[in-house]
C-alpha cells in the first residue's frame, strides 16, 4: 500500500499549481468569466502547453498516457481554484469518449483537444432523465447509412462553446430501456442544432440544446449505436471520479480560507478561531475533508478496476461521501465568515456556490447512495 | 392543557385566511409561492391593505392602532401571513423601531412617526452592525457628538438590509467616548436624506442585493431625534433584540415550503415515479415535517407564557426557536434544491427565466445560497447557543 505521488506526479502537480497561483487570481477569474464563452482561451492555452490538455491519452494518439491519477492531480487543483475552463467536458467526457472511440475518430478530434484549439461538450441531461443516463427520449433515426437527430437537451457544461457536442439519443427501445442508447459525434454548429447559453450559479457556463433533425453520418456513432450505455456509464463514472478529486480541492481551499479567516477576525477583543465553537466547527470540516479525500483515492483507484459493477459501485460509494463532505464543508465555511461569508465579494461563497452544484452534478449522494444499496453495500 | 385552538381562535383563523387570500394581489402570492423576490411596491400596497383593514400592527398597543388581539390570535395572524403566503411585514418598522418608539420615545416622535410606519409612509432600515462589530455589537464606533442643539454623526454601518430604499435609519452610535462598551451608546433616528450619508450595496453570494453599506461623514441630525434618554440605547437596543426573536422561527413560512416542496416533487420524476414516490425522500422531508411540528409548539409555549406572564424580558429560551427556525428553514431550502437536481445549474437574473425548466427552477438554487443568512443575523446560531448554555443552563 503506498499512497504517495510518484517523481513524475508531484512534478505534474507542483506545476499545475505553480501555473494557477500565477494565472488564476480571484480577481483574474472575474476577468476570465467576463471573457466571450465565459472563460478564457489564453489559460486554455497554457494548459495545452504544459500537457494538461493531453494527458489521459495514449502516446499513439498525441498524449502522454497518462493515468487516473495524474487526473486526479489536475483536477484537485482546477477546485483549489474554481478554474472555469471547460477541463471535464473536454478533456474528460469528450476525451473519455474518444479514447473509446474508432482510430478514425480519434485522428479527427484528438490533436484539436490536446494542441487546446477544439472543446467538447455532453449532451445528455433530458427533462425527466434526472440522474438516470439511461433514460433518453432524444431520437436518432436511421437514415441512409446515417441517423437524424431529434429531441432537447438541458443544461450542457460548456455546451454553447463547443466545437463538438457529444449526444445521447436513442436508436432503439423506450424511454428508459437500456439497450437503444447510441452516443453521437455532432459539431456545434450542425444545421438544426439550436444552442442557448447561460451562466450557472458557480460562475461557469452551460446551454439548453434543441436537435431539429439534425444529420449526422455514420462516422459519427461512437461505439454501438445499439448498446452506447455501457460506455456512457463508464465515461461518466470518469467524470464522478474527477468531480471527486474537483470537490476535495474546492474543500481544501474552503477549509484553508476559512481557518485563517477565523484567526484574523477579531470580536470580543479576541480571535474568533479563539471560541471552542469554532474551532469545533473547523475540526469536523477537517474530518470532512479528509475522509472525502480518502473516498477520493479510492475513486482514482477503482477507474482502473475491469469489474465494472465494482468499478460503478465504488464510484457511486466515493460520490455519497463527497456530497455529503462538499455540502459539510461549504456550508461551515460559509458560517465561519459571519455576514461576509454571504456576499459575492469574499471567496467563501464561491466555493459554497461550487461545492453546492458538484454535490448535484452526475447524480446527488441520495441517488448515489441508493445505488449502493441496492448494490447490496460495499463491504467484501 | 389543551393543544387545540378555542372555538373562537378557529373562527379568527378562518377569518384571517379568507381576508388575505382575497385582499393579496394573486401575482404578489405567486412570487412568493415561487420564491421569486418581491417589490417595493408590493410591500407597500399590502402594508396598506392591511393598514386600511386596521391590522397594520396587531401587536403594538391599542392605542398606537393595535388590535388588543391575545398572544393565540397573533400568533394565528402571522402563521396564516406566512402560510398564505402574504408578504411578511417589514420587520425594521413594525417589529423594531415602531415598539422602541412607543415604548421609550416621547410625545412628538409616536405622534410623527407611529402612523406613518403602520402605513408605510417611511421606509425604515436598521443601523445596527458596523464592520468590526457584528457578533460583539457593543464595541461598535460610529459616533454622535452633541453640538448645539444637533449630533454631529460619523462612522459606517454595514448590513444594513434594503437601506436603498430607506427614508429612515435607526442608528446606535456612540455617544460618550469615555463610558465602557455598552454606556455611552445612544439610539439616533436619522433621516436617509441627510446630507453626508453614502449607500454602498453589498451583492450577495445568490446575485441579488440585499444589504448595503452606509457611510456618515459629518451628517447633522437634529437632537430632537434623539429616543429617550442619552447613553441609555443599548437598554433599547436589547429590548428590540428581543422583539426580533419574536417571529423569528417563521413556522408559517416553513409549512408554506413544505407545501411547495411537494406540489414540486410530484412533477419532477425520478426514475418512472415522480420524486414524491421515493420513500428515500419522502422520510426526509417527513423527517424535516416532525421537527417542524416540535418547534411550533415550543413557539406555542413560548407564546401562552408570554400572553400569562407579560412580555417583559425575553425568554433566553426563545433562543432555541431561532436555532430551530433557522435550521429547518435551510432544511427546507437543501429539499428543494435536492428536488430541482440538475436544473438548479442555470443562474437566471430575476424574471428571465431563459428554457422553460427555468421558470420554476431559477430562485431555488439562489434561495438556498442567500438562506445560509439566517443562521449567521438575528444574532447567530453560535452566539444563541451561548446565550441557552449561560443564561438557561447555567454554564
Ligand atoms: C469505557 C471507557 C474506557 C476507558 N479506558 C481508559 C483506559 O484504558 N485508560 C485511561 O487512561 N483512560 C480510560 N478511560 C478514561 C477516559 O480517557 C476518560 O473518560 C476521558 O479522558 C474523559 O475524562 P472524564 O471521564 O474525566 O471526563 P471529563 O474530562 O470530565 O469530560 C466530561 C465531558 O467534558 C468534555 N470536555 C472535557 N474537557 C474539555 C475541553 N477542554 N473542551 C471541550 N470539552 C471538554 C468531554 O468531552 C466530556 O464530554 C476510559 C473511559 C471509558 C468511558
Ligand atoms: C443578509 C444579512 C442581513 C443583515 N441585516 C442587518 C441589518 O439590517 N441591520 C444590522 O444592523 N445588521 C444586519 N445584519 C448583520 C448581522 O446581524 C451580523 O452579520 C451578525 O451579527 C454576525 O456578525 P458578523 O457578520 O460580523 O460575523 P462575526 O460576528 O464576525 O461572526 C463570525 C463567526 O463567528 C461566530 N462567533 C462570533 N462570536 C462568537 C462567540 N462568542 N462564540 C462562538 N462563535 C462566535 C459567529 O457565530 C460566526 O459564525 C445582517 C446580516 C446578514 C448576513
Amino acid at each position: 500500500m503506498d499512497f504517495d505521488l510518484s517523481e513524475e506526479q508531484r512534478l505534474l502537480k507542483d506545476s499545475v499549481d505553480g501555473l494557477l497561483k500565477s494565472s488564476y487570481e480571484f480577481e483574474a477569474r472575474k476577468k476570465y468569466r467576463a471573457e466571450k464563452g465565459g472563460w478564457s482561451r489564453d489559460v486554455w492555452g497554457t494548459f495545452a502547453e504544459q500537457g494538461l490538455l493531453g494527458l489521459p491519452f495514449s502516446e499513439d494518439d498525441g498524449g502522454f498516457g497518462a493515468g487516473p491519477i495524474e487526473t486526479m492531480i489536475v483536477m484537485e487543483a482546477l477546485g483549489r481554484n474554481l478554474v472555469v475552463e471547460p477541463y471535464l467536458d473536454t478533456v474528460v467526457l469528450g476525451g473519455g469518449f474518444l479514447r473509446r472511440g474508432s482510430a478514425e475518430q480519434r485522428a479527427a478530434h484528438l490533436p484539436g483537444i490536446i494542441d487546446g484549439s477544439k472543446t467538447l461538450a455532453f449532451a445528455q441531461l433530458e427533462k425527466n432523465s434526472r440522474y438516470d443516463l439511461g433514460d433518453v427520449t432524444t431520437s436518432a433515426k436511421k437514415s441512409g447509412s446515417g441517423y437524424v437527430l431529434s429531441g432537447e437537451k438541458f443544461v450542457v457544461g460548456h455546451g454553447d462553446t463547443a466545437d463538438t457536442l457529444i449526444v445521447t439519443a436513442r436508436t432503439a427501445g423506450g424511454q428508459r430501456d437500456a439497450k437503444g442508447v447510441g452516443v453521437f459525434l455532432v459539431p456545434g454548429n450542425a444545421k438544426g442544432v439550436d444552442i442557448k447559453g447561460y451562466e450557472t450559479q458557480d460562475g461557469s457556463r452551460a446551454a439548453d440544446i434543441k436537435l431539429n433533425n439534425v444529420e449526422v453520418g455514420a462516422d459519427a456513432v461512437i461505439g454501438n449505436a445499439e448498446d452506447g450505455l455501457s460506455v456512457v456509464n463508464q465515461v461518466v463514472d470518469d467524470a464522478r471520479i474527477a468531480l471527486c478529486a474537483e470537490a476535495v480541492g474546492a474543500m481544501e481551499e474552503a477549509l484553508k480560507i476559512s481557518v485563517e479567516y477565523i484567526k484574523e477576525r477579531k470580536q470580543f477583543g479576541v480571535a474568533i478561531g479563539s471560541f471552542q465553537a469554532l474551532q469545533h466547527r473547523a475540526a469536523d470540516m477537517f474530518t470532512a475533508l479528509e475522509t472525502a479525500r480518502s473516498m477520493s483515492y479510492l475513486a482514482s483507484m477503482a477507474s482502473s478496476f475491469t469489474d465494472l459493477d465494482e468499478r460503478t459501485k465504488t464510484v457511486a460509494a466515493a460520490k455519497v461521501q463527497i456530497g455529503r463532505s462538499a455540502r459539510f464543508v461549504g456550508q461551515g465555511g460559509v458560517q465561519l465568515h459571519g455576514g461576509v461569508g454571504v456576499t459575492m465579494e469574499y471567496k467563501i461563497g464561491h466555493y459554497f456556490k461550487r461545492l453546492t452544484m458538484i454535490e448535484q452534478q452526475f447524480g446527488d449522494a441520495d441517488y448515489h447512495l441508493r445505488r449502493v444499496a441496492q448494490a447490496g453495500g460495499i463491504t467484501e | 392543557m389543551d393543544l387545540s385552538f378555542s372555538k373562537e381562535e378557529t373562527a379568527f383563523r378562518d377569518e384571517v385566511r379568507t381576508f388575505f387570500r382575497e385582499s393579496l394581489d394573486p401575482a404578489v402570492r405567486k412570487k412568493l409561492q415561487e420564491g421569486h423576490h418581491t417589490s417595493k411596491e408590493d410591500l407597500v400596497n399590502w402594508q396598506r391593505t392591511l393598514n386600511k383593514k386596521g391590522w397594520a400592527v396587531p401587536h403594538w398597543p391599542v392605542e398606537y392602532g393595535g388590535t388588543g388581539w391575545s398572544a393565540a390570535k397573533q400568533y394565528i395572524f402571522l402563521e396564516e401571513l406566512q402560510k398564505t403566503p402574504a408578504p411578511p411585514p417589514l420587520p425594521f418598522g413594525v417589529n423594531m423601531v415602531g415598539p422602541v418608539i412607543y415604548t421609550f420615545g416621547n410625545e412628538q416622535q409616536k405622534k410623527h412617526f407611529l402612523p406613518r410606519i403602520a402605513n408605510m409612509d417611511d421606509w425604515w432600515c436598521q443601523g445596527f452592525s458596523e464592520p468590526g462589530s457584528g457578533s460583539d455589537l457593543a464595541s461598535l464606533k460610529t459616533t454622535a457628538k452633541k453640538k448645539g442643539d444637533t449630533y454631529i454623526v460619523n462612522g459606517q454601518k454595514t448590513w444594513t438590509t434594503l437601506a436603498q430604499h430607506a427614508d429612515w435609519i435607526f442608528c446606535l452610535c456612540r455617544t460618550d467616548p469615555d463610558a465602557k462598551k455598552q454606556s455611552g451608546i445612544s439610539f439616533i433616528l436619522i433621516d436617509m436624506k441627510s446630507k453626508g450619508i453614502t449607500r454602498r450595496p453589498i451583492q450577495t453570494i445568490d446575485g441579488g442585493v440585499e444589504v448595503n453599506e452606509v457611510f456618515f461623514d459629518d451628517v447633522v441630525v437634529p437632537a430632537e431625534n434623539l429616543v429617550g434618554e442619552e447613553n441609555k440605547g443599548w437598554d433599547y437596543a436589547k429590548f428590540l433584540l428581543g422583539n426580533e426573536r419574536v417571529n423569528i422561527a417563521r413556522v408559517g413560512m416553513s409549512k408554506e415550503r413544505i407545501r411547495r416542496i411537494k406540489e414540486l416533487a410530484s412533477s419532477v420524476m425520478s426514475g418512472d415515479k415522480p420524486l414524491i414516490e421515493d420513500p428515500q425522500f419522502r422520510q426526509k422531508l417527513a423527517a424535516t415535517e416532525i421537527e417542524l411540528k416540535a418547534l411550533e409548539l415550543t413557539q406555542m409555549r413560548v407564546v401562552a407564557a408570554e400572553g400569562k406572564h407579560g412580555k417583559g424580558k425575553p425568554d433566553p429560551a426563545s433562543s432555541i426557536l431561532k436555532i430551530k427556525g433557522s435550521e429547518i428553514q435551510q432544511t427546507l431550502t437543501e429539499l428543494l434544491l435536492e428536488v430541482t437536481g440538475p436544473f438548479a445549474l442555470p443562474f437566471m437574473p430575476e424574471g428571465e427565466g431563459q428554457n422553460e425548466e427555468g421558470d420554476w427552477a431559477s430562485p431555488i438554487a439562489p434561495t438556498y445560497f442567500n438562506y445560509r443568512k439566517v443562521s449567521i443575523y438575528g444574532g447567530s446560531n453560535e452566539i444563541q447557543r451561548n446565550i441557552i448554555a449561560k443564561a438557561v443552563l447555567g454554564l
